[in-house]
């Protein structure tokens, strides 16, 4: 599991890229609070489209960094996730806590 | 002993076991992406969909990743993965752990329930396992462990 970052004025948007499994979390989220600690975007957008695998460790992740985001008064979307990653994001209903944007299929 | 099911079909015929393995990993978490790629291969012998095969591999993940977490907290012990398949393209895998056991059941299986404080578990673990699979079983005694059958029956483009 590894990751890019890139910032644009106040918008601090995060790649992540490959499995995200509870291995792949437990070193990630401390990777991505420092980040958004030392970046105070305004704005956070974790995009998902290169995420081949995710499990409830990733959803962890995700609502971890959503109230990390909250404590430094950024707001979070999530970015084109996979269809790997959809799916479990729709059972948890995390599309009623985050926003979800997506470019249109074609 | 402590056992819960999730039942999506009654209908629970088994055809002819044409296929097995057993496998037997210490629970480190770099061993979640193998039992996922184990059980990926096991059961691409049957032709899978996409998603079957998606869905399979993150029930899988969900339970080694509960031994690794839950099971042993504070120390590395025995993770059994084993799978079957009938011919009527149904899939049996179990993860089986002999870690500290789950008192009850029927409440670590209900969505968001976690014993887990800090550690950002989500709490969807069975749910995710009872939603992608067709049948889930869970049995756990204390001090003993905890045995984990999942079961899917896959189209097969019938």
């Amino acid at each position: 599991m590894h990751y890019t970052c890139q910032t644009e004025g106040q918008r601090l948007t995060v790649t992540l890229y490959g499995e995200l499994d509870h291995h792949g979390a437990v070193s990630l989220r401390s990777e991505l609070d420092r980040l958004i600690e030392r970046e105070r975007p305004r704005f956070f957008a974790l995009c998902l489209s290169e995420v081949s695998f995710c499990d409830s460790s990733g959803l962890g992740l995700v609502m971890g960094r959503l109230k990390k985001c909250a404590s430094v008064g950024a707001s979070m979307v999530i970015r084109e996730p996979s269809v790997a990653v959809e799916k479990i994001l729709l059972l948890a209903g995390m599309d009623k806590l985050i926003k979800i944007e997506r470019t249109e299929r074609v | 002993m402590s056992s819960a099911v999730i039942e999506k079909k009654q209908k629970r015929k088994t055809d002819r076991e044409l296929n097995s393995f057993k496998a037997v990993f210490p629970s480190r978490s770099a061993n979640e992406g193998f039992a996922r790629m184990l059980t990926a291969s096991f059961v691409s012998q049957l032709d899978p969909t996409v998603s079957e095969l998606a869905d399979i591999k993150t029930a899988v993940s969900e339970a080694v990743t509960n031994c690794i977490v839950h099971a042993y907290p504070d120390s590395v012990g025995e993770i059994t993965l084993s799978g079957k398949y009938y011919g009527d393209g149904q899939v049996v895998i179990t993860v089986k752990d002999k870690g500290k056991g789950i008192e009850n059941v029927k409440e670590a299986m209900q969505p968001l329930y976690t014993t887990d404080s800090g550690g950002e578990r989500s709490g969807m673990g069975f749910t995710v396992m009872g939603a992608f699979c067709d049948r889930l079983r869970v049995s756990s005694r204390l001090g003993a462990g905890t045995s984990v059958t999942l079961t899917k029956k896959l189209s097969r483009g019938e």
